[in-house]
């Protein structure tokens, strides 16, 4: 309850000062939230909760992102160090039940996501504690094994450092070659930093190795942060709360939009092994066991790997399978962002598909009316707001536009 | 038919999307086989028979794969499509639109079929019955295909694939044409589905009723035909030859089979930074055309 309490007073406090003090916590939660005005009956009778409201809005903001990032070259190659305070600050409980806990579990959800969306990035975590930078994992492609490190190593103490930590930062990411991108992501709970030095070079070093910093703050906004940020041409938010940090850190496993001086493009060896085949026993290069079939043989020196993608322990070769380089593409062939039909349109109902192209679900609202509904501008298609969503956020397919031939192949290629 | 939602599912009620390839030009030239685009309908019509009868709650969705539109053709659940003999209607309809939209008069080959579309189709109605609530039959489809891949059609088959797998939606295929398909092979393997390519056409409905009836739970217990070989290599852009080593633009991830001083798919100038690249610096210096 003091939970509730405390969060509900951060973010209404203004304008709840008078009427709300006569309440109970526990009743202001319910009259505040208006929890029965999000419920909505739907066709046979049963209470929904939905929220046309946040619906739209959420999708116009999406609709906006993929319009301005359409026709924008692409990180697709990413090197991103996230490094995590974990000083004293860290063990405040105005999240619960820690600021280090909900950090952590977002870091995990966001390493999965990352991979998901960035096939042929990695990541490397990196700790702020006791005023010292620590790495905790090297740039790796694996999900579970940072998830486990960082795990492994959960706890609070001393002061953060953000010198320290890009300075380390800044000595790993000059290894790496020139075509990818160096990214920092900094999950900040301290408000102050205590450095052995000046900062300000560090943040001028960090700008001249071309890294890009975004901090994503959990107390208040520093300036120190804020012109970090600014420098490197990084983002920087400071988060709410927990479901706001989780959008935040979010944010930024979608690859951002390439800079030309950022990184420079080049042609990389790559290896496409083949799936050993089921049966074989062999031992493989990177765990240094005998295992029995499913590994990757690589193709120039047939050194055998667990999975993909990864780069070859003996010789050196990024080795990947043609699905991972999939996976990126529709970052490169966006679908157009569906239009709204114009409501002249609408009166036509004769005129007007009955049912949504992809889902089949009625387009028609209860008293025969014409629903809410978006046009792909491609194929005329009409869909609903869902399939809309849906089909921006995951499938990146346009159901209408594949249903056509020579145009689906014209636009391909 | 009345929303089922306050009945209580049991893990073995399945939501069957079925993908028929009618490709007028694959069914034309499997007419010289005793395997007519009839026979293959009359086995694919007393699967789908025998889906519904397994389970009362069961679900059936037909969308069919055209050359030139993909339609639905069948929904056990909406009362305007829910008769057997309306598909065969229904199909016939759609057969008759697809002709009239073909524009060109002779193709080479058998053709692509819209394999990218129907899949992008059945996965909006998967997505559809997740949005009903917690309750929902277990959603799988199942491609019954016979024409080739369409290269045209390669990022948007893998835009789907990758969409139900993040949704955990199996992909089977039952190939029927007389070569193997490459892009099922992968959508089968990424999404946890059954690849099949049977050996005798004739023999259809024991296929389908053996390795495709059962539900996913079922599937368990069974000795499903194993994946063999997934072919992962994959083709460079420039001359479509498969590879096992080649050269990937960093911008696009375009792959080349040469090096290349421009990327042909984003116009990227390569070459400033080559002396800095560890992995890639010995091996080059070979091709003639390295520098």
């Amino acid at each position: 309850m003091n939970n509730e309490e405390k969060r509900f007073n951060r973010e209404e406090e203004d304008e709840d000062e008078e009427s709300g003090r006569g309440r109970e916590a526990w009743e202001r939660t319910y009259a505040d939230e208006r929890s029965w005005e999000s419920l909505q009956e739907d066709e046979s009778g049963l209470l929904r909760p939905i929220d046309n409201k946040t619906l739209s809005h959420a999708q116009y903001r999406r609709r906006l992102r993929t319009a301005t990032a359409a026709r924008v070259q692409k990180g697709l190659i990413r090197y991103l160090y996230i490094i995590i305070d974990f000083s004293r600050a860290a063990a405040e409980m105005d999240y619960k039940p820690s600021r280090m806990v909900v950090v952590a579990k977002q870091v995990e959800a966001f390493v999965r996501e990352f991979f998901d969306q960035n096939p042929l990035s990695q990541i490397g975590l990196v700790i702020l504690k006791d005023g010292v930078a620590q790495c905790l994992t090297d740039l790796g492609g694996s999900p579970e094994a940072h998830i486990k490190a960082l795990m492994g190593k959960l706890g609070t103490s001393g002061d953060a450092s953000l010198q320290n930590g890009l300075d380390l930062v800044c000595d790993l990411l000059n290894q790496i070659p020139s075509y990818g991108h160096r990214e920092v992501l900094i999950l900040y709970s301290a408000l102050s930093t205590c450095d052995p030095g000046d900062i300000l070079e560090t943040i001028q070093k960090c700008k001249a190795s071309k890294i890009r910093c975004s901090v994503i703050g959990l107390s208040a906004e520093l300036y120190i942060c804020k012109h970090l940020c600014q420098e490197t041409g990084g983002m920087y938010f400071v988060a709410l709360d927990e479901p706001h940090l989780k959008e935040l850190v979010l944010e930024h496993a979608p690859p951002p939009p390439a800079i030309a001086e950022f990184a420079v493009a080049n042609l990389i060896k790559m290896g496409f092994p083949q799936r050993a085949a089921e049966g074989v026993i062999s031992i493989c290069s990177c765990h240094k066991e005998a295992k029995v079939g499913g590994g990757y043989t690589c193709p120039r020196c047939k050194a055998r790997v667990c999975e993909l993608p990864t780069e070859c322990c003996i010789c050196g070769l990024t080795l990947v399978s043609s699905p991972h380089l999939a996976r990126s593409y529709h970052h490169l062939f966006p679908i157009r962002p569906f239009d709204d039909v114009s409501p002249s349109l609408l009166k036509d109902i004769h005129k007007l598909p009955k049912n949504c192209f992809g889902c089949q679900q009625s387009l028609l609202n209860p008293g025969n009316l014409p629903g809410l509904q978006v046009a792909c501008p491609n194929c005329k298609q009409h869909f609903c707001l869902d399939c809309d969503i849906y089909i921006h956020e995951s499938l990146h397919n346009c159901p209408g536009c594949e249903s056509l031939n020579s145009k689906t192949i014209s636009d391909m290629e | 038919m009345t929303p089922v939602s306050s009945k209580l599912y049991t893990d073995d009620v399945s939501l069957l999307m079925v993908l028929i390839d009618t490709n007028p030009y694959l069914w034309s030239s499997m007419k010289n086989t005793a395997f007519t685009f009839s026979k293959f309908l009359s086995h694919v019509l007393a699967f789908l028979n025998s889906i519904l009868l397994l389970n009362q709650m069961n679900q059936v969705v037909v969308i069919a794969t055209g050359y030139n539109s993909c339609d639905y053709v069948f929904d056990s659940s909406s009362s305007s499509m829910q008769r057997a003999e309306c598909l065969l209607e229904k199909l016939e309809e759609f057969v008759d639109k697809d002709e009239t939209l073909s524009q060109e008069d002779s193709v080479d080959g058998v053709g692509f079929s819209l394999l990218s579309g129907s899949l992008s189709m059945a996965l909006c109605y998967i997505q559809r019955v997740f949005r009903t609530g917690p309750l929902h039959p277990q959603p799988r489809i199942l491609c019954l295909h016979g024409s080739p891949d369409g290269p045209g059609q390669y990022v948007a088959v893998m835009n789907a694939i990758f969409s139900a797998q993040r949704s955990m939606v199996p992909i089977d295929s039952c190939v029927i044409g007389s070569q193997h398909s490459a892009f099922l092979q992968q959508a089968s393997y990424i999404t946890g589905g059954v690849y099949l390519k049977p050996q005798v056409s004739d023999g259809l409905f024991q296929y389908l009723s053996t390795v495709f009836a059962t539900d996913l739970h079922s599937r368990a217990f069974l000795q499903l035909p194993r994946p063999v070989g997934v072919d992962f290599r994959a083709s460079c852009f420039c001359h479509k030859n498969t590879i096992d080593m080649g050269y990937i633009c960093s911008v696009c991830l375009s792959i080349f089979c040469k090096h290349h001083k421009k990327c042909s798919t984003c116009g990227s100038n390569f070459g400033e930074a080559r002396k800095q690249d560890p992995s890639a610096s010995g091996q080059r210096r070979k091709t003639p055309d390295g520098s």
